[in-house]
């Protein structure tokens, strides 16, 4: 195929093909197309191959990535793809979801003269690639070892130990709490940032190697951790931080006020955006109000969006600066119409007597010193409230974990109810690793799988003491 | 012992009246570990919602677990359309926190429609664990009565109430329970479970008697993991979740108020849902 010559570092970085802004509003299709050979063989070019490797040592998990660039540039795929898989498990999840701005695209030493290469983007084309023709065969798995490995939930922290302790011969069960897996990549994600048949080939693709998937078992109210400890020799938990924070103001019990986790379950999960072929319903009314500035924030806006309400407006306390959010998904929020209201906050919601919410009542913060987190803190400033019209109000303030398990064991907890571990995982109870979210508070798809490969380590390592103790 | 399981058969089903049925379903994960005040999640197929259900019965032994739903909506119509032989997509459980079972004296169990089977084994609970069991049984008429027999084999005493008066005293359940307060019957503590109006005048009836109360609320659930906090009730002006936290709560701290317009959230689109359903089934639920 035709390509520029390697290096071409002054060719214009390609941000990859996405529908239409008006377009897909109207539906729940991914929103960007990512690239075509020719695309991604020209954004390969750009690459300078770099000796010392910035963008590699800048990932949490440390792929490969000049190497799988080169591959790709020489159109190998398969050995493109297998570089990636010498580090990373699940490329075509992290090539769509990973913040790669924090990470290799802000190492890499294109990125203030001509922009970083679209290191994101190659990744996922080469996993998506790869999936569509079959080139992935499953991983050779040891011989088994009669070692019995529980992993409670199966988001991306439980499926990375699954991966990694069933190669080495492991018989691992997956439990998950809901009635379909992948955890936050299932009932958080909208498709139009990670369809769904990814999350299924890398499920699939664990059920061929041999891990067992058990479905709607909760732990720590289903069966107890006390019990699967006891029947396992070591426990995983990925359980993930599902627990919403409330908005805390008054007026929280109206109809129309959901939690962003609520919210985005009825329409990822249950895919609630079909209704009535589908049963569960969702309800935005005519004026969608979210509160809030992080991933999860954007999504149940540009959700919202979706079911087509007269307007979407984003309150976030703080300025556009200090969002959370990736900077990719502030601008495809803007570009879908959703309107942003910065140095905002809510502090009481109105309903009528119907107890549906009718308004909400803001006040406008200025930035005053900074906090604890580093970032100026947001200050009310008195007299400035004003009324918003709003049928819905979603809060994406944020999330802690679950505290089921916390509640029904003697699990050593932080003061945010996260889990406590030391670097290898293992939390206060022998032979029970944690890792992801319930131990982070929220955090991002690439650490806790960052996390699951780090215990699924310490897992083998601490069996095969135990064993080798024994003899 | 930890079998995935894909589906869930239908066992045995019975139709308790025309819109009541019984279902008896496998699922042996769920009945090993089963406690009165229980509930399961239901999804008959892909495109189901996640029904909550309190669990009626269930046996370890040969791995099943019973619910008994009465048709008020598309979904539960759904259910009760299904066969024996026919399976769940998904069950889900148990769920939520059991009941607290213990010896306390007399304990009034209070049950309303289809909340008398959700009522049975709290009440079969305590009469094992040595306490007097009063039953209340409430009804619309004689034909929506259930589990009466089931019901009088664990009571010491049963009272039955139908709106109609098609069957028992004609009236309602609190006063039924008000009589038993006149008649001077020491009551210990008050299980109630039924129609959101109905638990909320049990509780406004023995506030003044200061006894124990306690009800199964049943807001809009979701997850039912603790997850997404749709079914957030106020309990002693703070919020709990239902899922987790109950559905069992002390009747005198909820705010039934609040509840009772919250469970209107999707009144349209069940509405709605309804019609498509009878269209399509060429039939009437014909409730509400």
């Amino acid at each position: 195929m035709n390509k520029p010559k390697r290096p071409s570092p002054n060719l214009k970085r390609n941000e990859g093909r996405h529908q239409d802004p008006v377009e897909r509003t109207k539906n729940f299709e991914e929103v960007a197309l990512g690239f075509n050979m020719e695309e991604a063989l020209t954004e390969a070019a750009r690459c300078l191959n770099c000796k010392n490797k910035p963008c590699e040592l800048a990932c949490p998990v440390n792929v490969k990535i000049p190497e799988f660039i080169t591959s790709l540039y020489q159109e190998d795929i398969q050995s493109s793809v297998l570089k990636i898989y010498e580090t990373s498990l699940f490329p075509a999840i992290c090539g769509r979801v990973c913040p790669q701005e924090e990470y290799c695209e802000a190492a890499c030493v294109l990125k203030d003269k001509f922009g970083s290469v679209s290191i994101g983007r190659l990744e996922r084309f080469v996993a998506d690639y790869a999936r569509k023709n079959n080139m992935l065969k499953l991983p050779e798995c040891d011989k088994d070892n009669g070692l019995k490995v529980a992993c409670v939930g199966s988001g991306p922290a439980s499926l990375a130990v699954a991966a990694e302790l069933r190669k080495k011969g492991y018989d691992v069960t997956v439990f998950e709490a809901l009635h379909e897996y992948g955890g936050v990549l299932r009932y958080g994600i909208p498709t139009f940032r990670l369809p769904r048949e990814v999350i299924d080939f890398e499920v699939e693709n664990l059920k061929k190697m041999g891990v067992k998937f058990i479905k709607n078992v909760l732990i720590g109210k289903s069966i107890s951790l006390d019990e699967i400890r006891k029947d396992f020799d070591a426990v995983f938990i990925g359980s993930g931080a599902g627990l919403p924070s409330p908005l805390g103001v008054n007026g929280e019990d109206l109809i129309g006020v959901y939690s962003s986790n609520e919210f985005l379950t009825r329409i990822n999960l249950m895919k609630g955006y079909k209704f009535p072929e589908y049963d569960t319903p969702v309800y935005v009314g005519k004026k969608v109000v979210v509160v809030g500035g992080g991933n999860t924030a954007m999504d149940s806006a540009r959700c919202a969006k979706r079911l087509n309400p007269e307007s979407v407006t984003v309150l976030y306390r703080r300025t556009k600066a200090e969002m959370p959010a990736r900077a990719e998904e502030i601008e495809n929020a803007i570009e879908e119409g959703i309107k942003f209201e910065f140095l905002t906050a809510p502090v009481e919601l109105e309903g009528d007597e119907k107890g549906r919410l009718k308004r909400v009542k803001c006040i406008r913060m200025e930035l005053g010193e900074p906090d604890s987190s580093g970032r100026r803190k947001p200050v009310p400033i008195k007299g400035s409230e004003f009324y918003m019209e709003a049928d819905v109000i979603i809060a994406a303030i944020g999330q802690s974990p679950n505290p089921l398990i916390q509640q029904t064991s003697k699990i050593e907890t932080n003061k945010w109810n996260c889990l406590v571990v030391n670097e290898k995982g293992q939390t206060s109870i022998e032979g029970v690793f944690a890792g992801g979210d319930v131990v982070r508070g929220g955090a991002t798809v690439l650490l806790a799988m960052k996390d699951g490969k780090i215990a699924a380590n310490a897992i083998d390592e601490y069996l095969k003491s135990k064993i080798s103790n024994k003899n | 012992m930890y079998k995935p399981q894909e589906r869930y058969e239908i066992i045995e089903k019975r139709d308790l009246s025309d819109v009541i049925s019984e279902h008896i379903i496998y699922a042996p994960l769920i009945a090993r570990s089963t406690k009165p005040g229980h509930f399961v999640i239901l999804m008959k197929d892909e495109n189901s919602e996640r029904i909550p259900v309190t669990l009626v019965d269930w046996n370890k032994d040969k791995g099943t677990i019973t619910v008994i739903i009465q048709s008020i909506g598309k979904s539960t119509a759904d259910i009760n359309s299904m066969k024996k032989g026919d399976f769940f997509l998904n069950v889900s459980g148990p769920l939520g926190t059991p009941v607290e079972v213990k010896k306390v004296g007399t304990v009034v169990g209070i049950g309303g429609g289809v909340g008398i089977a959700e009522l049975y084994p709290i009440a079969k609970a305590f009469k094992e664990a040595g306490n007097k069991v009063i039953s209340i049984l409430g009804a619309r008429n004689k034909d929506l009565l259930i589990l009466e027999k089931e019901t009088k084999e664990i009571s010491d005493e049963i009272l039955i109430t139908t709106d109609d008066g098609s069957y028992g005293k004609k009236g309602v359940v609190t006063d039924a329970l008000k009589e038993l307060y006149e008649k001077g019957e020491k009551i210990d503590s008050v299980f109630t479970i039924g129609p959101l109006i109905m638990m909320k005048f049990v509780a406004l009836a023995t506030k003044p008697h200061s006894t124990p109360t306690y009800a199964s609320l049943n807001p809009i659930m979701l997850d039912a993991t603790g997850m997404c906090g749709g079914c957030k009730v106020e309990v002693d002006g703070k919020f709990k979740f239902a899922c987790v936290d109950g559905p069992m709560f002390d009747a005198h701290k909820v705010n039934f108020e609040s509840l009772l317009k919250r469970n209107n959230a999707f009144k349209e689109f069940e509405e709605q849902s309804l019609k498509e359903f009878e269209k399509k089934h060429n039939c009437k639920i014909g409730l509400h």
